[in-house]
């Protein structure tokens, strides 16, 4: 077949990409340079710097996306780990129970943490309880609601692929080490942690980016008190509406997310050359 | 540098053992080969040693000291698995620089010294390489630099070239036994390929079923098996009736092949051409089969030809 024969048989996905999904993000990008009737202009990247309060929304949610994401890594790596050193069916269960998250609705996985996390909620009234407080903590409707609820619905795209690099590693690997006089500090962070990083630093930036873009969680456990981009764009959108400025956030939005992949990528490559 | 003692060591499994009552004794700068089929408990007996796995009972010893209860980092062993087990995120330096960093050496001295083994090895220009990069024999060099580089008390070789094909295993039969040599460590090595076995060690011990068969030098263990088990692992072995009773085994080298009438007679079944010798698989009157290997000079016999064969008693070794 020649190269050109080839070309045809794929012309028609082509053009399906490229209708469907480049035409509509290349539009929304050119919407921030575009004013009906005047052509070409800055002025809504001018009103975002003018507007300090759309930094500080970005700002915000990079924080957030950051204290979610660490939150994931603490909680995500042992469990990672501690599955690891499981039988096949301990092992098989322990994904089923990671993984079940997934088969239930986001929507109905946060309004479940309402139940638990509010003033009569079952961690309240065990810290009630135990005596560590007196009046309940309010964990809804503020940053750590919103972490906490973020830092759940993603652990398994850190815990997933974690698991899978780490059921890879040669237990004679590890055994090897040992024989060489490594105590058990060492060979974890001589040899597991450093064969595991390329995983972790791969999942931790998929949930950072997937925190970066969360609109469900913080809207219900924020509820509209905690501004994160997503929800700053459907106020724009939706309720204003100011297309031109959603588009100038969501342009940015886009080349941070690309410079935080791209970072990625040069320590990745370093780490694999 | 030390001598190893094992004493009635077992390690069982539920009620499998898969090493029963084994005792063994290697005497300084030694090679010993544990030689035995799959699931014989060769390998189990290794991880005993390298202190991967306890005894259920009986000790260890290694250069007089007890370490039945000591882990594998406390034991001061050279270990080469069969998979090589190299860091892969490492480079070849690295690697051999491990077992130094672990024990506090350092700087000039540690590079020093990991330059010294990996050229050793012959593997000296590819310290920047990762593992990745190099092919199964060179691999399996920086496995035996990695494990010596720290000057270990024994070297533990865990089917060290059974990965790699012929003509690479025969050559670095021949740099490990000269290595060995150079270092003059005890080693003791596991296989269950007989002529690897027989071509490296001082030794062999003979394992099946986690039991010791025979420890013994391998031309004894070959011409003078203990019993049937050993007879026939090591090589081939034809079985004949002696005048008493008993069963004796001739290896196929000291069988005779000539036109006379001075032996048994029998007819070629099948003649292997093997380079140096022709192996012929005879038969003799009365359903018994015997092999013979014979130089080859030039012509074989064909299948089907009557030969007459024979043997000197002396060659026949009993066996039970």
């Amino acid at each position: 077949m020649t190269r050109s024969s080839g070309f045809s048989f794929i012309a028609p996905l082509l053009v399906l990409m490229v209708v469907a999904f480049n035409a509509p993000i290349v539009y929304m990008l050119g919407l921030a340079f575009w004013e009906k009737g005047r052509g070409f202009t800055l002025e809504h990247y001018e009103g975002l710097a003018e507007a300090p309060v759309y930094l500080r929304v970005l700002g915000n949610t990079m924080r957030i996306a950051l204290i979610a994401t660490l939150a994931n890594i603490v909680i995500g790596y042992p469990l990672a780990h501690w599955m690891r050193g499981l039988g096949s069916r301990g092992r098989m269960i322990a994904i089923a129970l990671v993984v079940l998250p997934f088969w239930v609705s986001i929507l109905v996985r946060t309004y479940a943490w309402i139940v638990v996390l509010g003033n009569g909620g079952i961690v309240n009234r065990a810290l009630q309880w135990s005596g560590l407080t007196d009046a309940p903590v309010s964990f809804l409707y503020n940053e750590l609601g919103v972490t906490i609820g973020m830092a759940n619905v993603l652990l398994p795209f850190l815990v997933l692929p974690l698991f899978a690099a780490m059921i890879r590693i040669d237990d004679r690997l590890l055994q090897a080490a040992a024989s060489l006089g490594a105590p058990p500090r060492t060979i974890f962070w001589k040899v597991y942690f450093p064969l595991t990083l390329p995983a972790l630093a791969a999942g931790a930036l998929l949930v950072f980016i997937l925190c970066l873009g969360f609109y469900v969680t913080p809207a219900i456990l924020g509820g509209g008190r905690v501004p994160m981009i997503s929800n700053l764009l459907d106020t724009l959108i939706n309720q204003i509406p100011r297309w031109e400025q959603a588009s100038a956030i969501s342009t940015i939005l886009l080349i941070v997310t690309l410079l935080i992949f791209a970072a990625y990528r040069r320590l990745d490559r370093k780490a694999s050359a | 540098m030390s001598d190893i003692r094992l004493e009635g060591v077992t390690r069982r499994y539920g009620t499998f053992a898969a090493a029963d009552q084994v005792d063994l004794s290697v005497t300084q700068g030694e090679f010993v080969t544990i030689l035995g089929p799959s699931g014989s408990g060769k390998t189990t007996l290794l991880s005993l040693i390298a202190g991967l796995n306890r005894p259920t009972s009986g000790r260890i010893f290694i250069g007089g000291r007890d370490v039945t209860n000591a882990t594998a980092q406390e034991r001061n062993i050279g270990l080469v698995f069969q998979s090589y087990a190299l860091f892969p995120h490492m480079t070849v330096l690295q690697n051999v620089l491990f077992p130094l960093g672990v024990r506090r050496i350092g700087g000039a001295e540690a590079d020093r010294l990991a330059r010294d083994a990996l050229k050793l090895v012959r593997l000296d220009g590819l310290e920047n390489r990762r593992p990745s990069q190099l092919s199964g024999g060179q691999q399996q060099r920086v496995a035996l630099a990695r494990a010596v580089v720290f000057k270990p008390d024994i070297l533990l070789l865990d089917e060290p070239l059974g990965a790699l094909d012929r003509k690479l295993r025969e050559e670095l039969q021949v740099e490990l036994k000269q290595l060995q040599r150079t270092l003059g460590v005890t080693t003791l090595l596991v296989t269950h390929d007989q002529e690897e076995a027989l071509s490296l060690s001082d030794r062999i011990m003979v394992l099946d079923k986690g039991r010791t068969q025979q420890v013994a030098a391998p031309t004894e263990a070959y011409l003078k098996p203990a019993n049937r088990f050993v007879a026939e692992f090591l090589g081939i072995a034809n079985f004949v009736s002696l005048p008493d009773g008993r069963q004796g085994v001739v290896r196929p080298e000291r069988v005779r092949l000539s036109a006379g009438e001075q032996g048994k007679s029998a007819r070629v079944v099948e003649a292997i051409y093997l380079g140096q010798m022709v192996r012929y698989h005879l038969a003799l009157d009365g359903n018994q089969t015997v092999v013979a290997a014979v130089p080859f000079l030039g012509t074989a016999h064909a299948p089907g030809e009557r030969v007459s064969v024979s043997w000197e008693s002396a060659d026949v070794w009993p066996v039970t």
